[in-house]
């Protein structure tokens, strides 16, 4: 099933988490990755979802989506014209042998060291998914002890912003 | 009207009483309890009529049969924990059926919040997924502001049920009142106005079509716009059906109407969809109890799909042309748009589309055959019950045969004449929404045709009935048997009828569980005494009536698709298919 990233303007008021990953769940679909933060904007959130959904499920779920009243605006970014990042931390096993190599990986991705110990280096490093599966295919062998992501977030690439006049709205309801 | 803003200090509950007064609320329902209890107290001093129910769920039906027979908001009030979750099967049925309620619900403390203190129940996240948007309010100065969004998001749009939770606190803490004069919800813009485009395609479209119907859904009672179709309907003088929920919108009686599609349709309305070129399809929703099974329904139709929510166009089937837009602004516009086709000297052509239905109209008539032995059937007694009582009474049903028969067999001709629980299919919503519509519709006759299961589900509101000076009709269809199960335990599980027999012939004695309720209990056993049963309940208004129709137990609710079976393969009686005829 094809993978489609959706961007999502949400109000921030509680309980907005749990409506659009219960419709989600309910509708059938396996979310991917699910990111959330602050926007630009005090009372706006924004979601990254990623689902694999096949073309016209995605639009049955965007649509229930767009019914949720604190939901107020429903993106898909098309991976060619948008920046989509992750970041991830993993904690991969190093001794005085393995070191040197693992850091010699850390700088052919561009990623960094945050953290060492005598057993242990933990490393961050962003990018697309890709970039992030290749470095983990060459920590692997060392032994990972611990991983994380955050979960894909991605903007549109271009001058135009999709807040713009969701944000007008909510400024208005705000004031 | 209440007052619109007080500066003078006010409890939580006082703001609520005055937010239920300004959105012009007359009448609730519901039970106190703890958490409750603070908005109980100045309820007593509201012109607002609380009536006091003996179990939540019939306080959510009533206020569903409130809603449903005068389109107006109907309210329900639980406390805390039992008493808001027992609110949970009328939410969801209001949610399946598109019904204005508003749900208000006492909640713990705030600081109790997420202790599982007693009573405590997190209703708002048990609601989430059944109701249209749901509060829970904690701050005593955000009532009115939630109360005012909570009912314009119940009646606007596509209709349906939002619940406010305000917990204890908020209730007791002092406040202002000050109803909103506008609604600010940024996330919530329904279209009402169709496009242009599209409407004047689909003119076209009806312009071409040689054998188009009008698939008529209970959108249309929901918006008001019965008066529309009928003009539509009388221009085009394309066939019409309505579904279940629809029952109503357009006058049995009129020669275009071929009936009720669906599982039990007539054979002429399910045909017609069948054999359709053009589904004009008006404030309905392709459910897989009117398509059967969904690869074969109505194949060679193109699809007109007018409907207020976005996502129901194209979540079952595709549609041709698409029309987001409230029914009631729709059809106007596509009668202009025909009119301005007929003008230009175009005109549809279904003469050889009538010669079809007419035939199948004729051939297969709805009917049903009585008993051999002479005992009641239970189609010819609600088949009297309409005739008797007439269309200008209002009739609720429960759900399983009694409900198909009461959609077949009696005669609707003005919109919210008929309630029942088409969605979620609630056994039991009958007496409490014809107790909902009766306080809504005092001057009407209201029916609850119930089942002897159903009846048993929700009957304590009888005495809810006789208390309060609510005289409902409860024709009760006694088959003694969860008739429904029944039969398909007699077409699908070879006659094996397991746990179905309710013994109602006996246990309860239901003549006797109408004297102790306080109200009137008659019985009926046989055709003979139908009429007279029926014109004796007609003249007892000073309490209840019940009527115990003592009926065939075998009697079958015919036509029938069977579940998951194509519509192709309707059968007008056991191993009876119909002759489509050999025009195709």
């Amino acid at each position: 099933m094809p993978r489609h990233t959706l961007s999502v303007l949400v109000e921030d008021t509680p309980g907005v988490l749990a409506r659009v990953a219960s419709l989600f769940s309910r509708r059938g679909f396996n979310i991917e990755s699910l990111a959330v933060g602050p926007t630009e904007v005090p009372q706006i959130s924004r979601m990254t979802i990623v689902v694999n959904a096949e073309g016209a499920p995605l639009e049955q779920v965007t649509k229930q989506l767009n019914k949720l009243i604190n939901v107020l605006k429903i993106v898909e970014l098309d991976p060619d014209a948008s920046v989509q990042r992750e970041i991830l931390l993993v904690k991969v096993k190093a001794d005085l042998e393995t070191r040197s190599h693992i850091l010699e990986t850390v700088q052919l991705f561009r990623a960094k060291v945050v953290d060492v110990s005598p057993d242990a280096v933990t490393i961050e490093a962003t990018g697309n998914g890709e970039k992030l599966a290749a470095l983990l295919r060459i920590l692997e062998p060392f032994g990972i002890k611990e991983l994380v992501k955050s979960g894909v977030v991605a903007v549109a690439r271009g001058a135009k912003s999709i807040s713009d006049r969701s944000v007008r709205l909510a400024d208005r309801s705000a004031s | 009207m209440g007052e619109q803003s007080t500066g003078a200090p006010i409890s939580g509950a006082q703001s609520l009483v005055l937010a239920l007064e300004a959105a012009g609320v007359t009448d609730v329902f519901g039970i106190p309890g703890g958490a409750v209890l603070p908005l109980y107290d100045p309820l007593l001093d509201s012109k607002v009529r609380h009536i006091l129910v003996r179990h939540e769920q019939g306080a959510g039906h009533a206020a569903e049969g409130f809603a449903a027979a005068t389109g107006r908001v109907g309210v329900c009030v639980a406390t805390s924990g039992p008493g808001a979750t027992n609110l949970v099967t009328p939410i969801a049925d209001a949610a399946m059926d598109s019904v204005p309620m508003v749900a208000i619900t006492g909640q713990v403390p705030s600081g109790a919040i997420g202790t599982d203190a007693f009573q405590e129940a997190d209703i708002r996240g048990i609601t989430m997924p059944i109701t249209k948007h749901n509060y829970l309010v904690t701050n005593p100065d955000d009532i009115p502001r939630v109360m005012a969004e909570a009912f314009h998001l119940a009646s606007t749009g596509r209709p349906g049920p939002v619940l406010v939770d305000v917990s204890k606190d908020a209730l007791q803490a002092m406040t202002t009142f000050d109803w909103p004069t506008s609604i600010d919800l940024p996330g919530y813009h329904p279209v009402t106005k169709p496009h242009a485009k599209q409407v004047r395609d689909a003119a076209a479209m009806i312009i071409a079509a040689k054998a188009p119907v009008l698939y008529v859904g209970g959108g249309v009672i929901r918006a008001g716009a019965s008066a529309a179709l009928r003009r539509l309907a009388d221009i085009t003088g394309i066939p019409v059906v309505t579904t279940l929920m629809a029952r109503g919108a357009f006058p049995d009686s009129h020669p275009q109407h071929l009936g009720m599609p669906g599982m039990h349709g007539s054979v002429a309305a399910v045909g017609a969809l069948q054999k359709s070129d053009l589904l004009i399809t008006l404030g309905a929703r392709f459910d897989d109890r009117v398509t059967g099974k969904l690869s074969t329904f109505a194949p060679n139709a193109a699809v007109i799909h007018a409907d207020i929510d976005p996502a129901e166009i194209g979540k079952n089937r595709y549609a041709d042309i698409p029309i987001v837009g409230d029914v009631a602004e729709v059809i106007p516009e596509l009668v202009i748009a025909l009119e301005g086709e007929y003008a230009a000297g175009k005109s549809g052509d279904y003469a050889a589309w009538w010669v079809l239905l007419n035939r199948m109209r004729e051939t297969y008539p709805i009917g049903y055959e009585p008993p051999d032995d002479g005992s009641l059937s239970p189609q010819y007694v609600i088949e009297r019950l309409g005739i008797i009582s007439g269309p200008d009474a209002i009739y609720a049903a429960g759900v399983g045969q009694h409900q198909m028969w009461a959609a077949q067999f009696i005669g609707y001709e003005r919109p919210n004449s008929w309630l029942n629980s088409g969605g979620l299919g609630t056994m039991g919503y009958a007496v409490p929404a014809a107790m909902g519509a009766k306080v809504g519709c005092p001057d009407k006759t209201v029916w609850a045709v119930d089942g002897d299961g159903c009846f048993q589900m929700t009957n304590q509101e009888l005495v809810t009935c006789a208390i309060n000076d609510i005289p409902i009709k409860v024709a009760l269809i006694n088959n003694s048997s969860l008739g429904m199960v029944r039969q398909w335990q007699t077409l699908f599980y070879n006659s094996r009828y397991s746990n179905t027999d309710l013994h109602s012939h006996r246990v309860p004695d239901f003549v006797k569980l109408a004297d102790a309720y306080g109200c009137h209990g008659l019985r009926c056993e046989s055709p003979e005494d139908v009429d007279t049963t029926i014109e004796k309940a007609m003249g007892m208004n000073d309490a209840p009536v019940v009527i115990d129709f003592v009926v065939h137990r075998d009697a079958m609710v015919w036509p029938m698709v069977a579940a998951g079976a194509s519509n192709d393969e309707i059968l007008v009686a056991r191993a009876m298919a119909p002759d489509w005829g050999s025009d195709d």
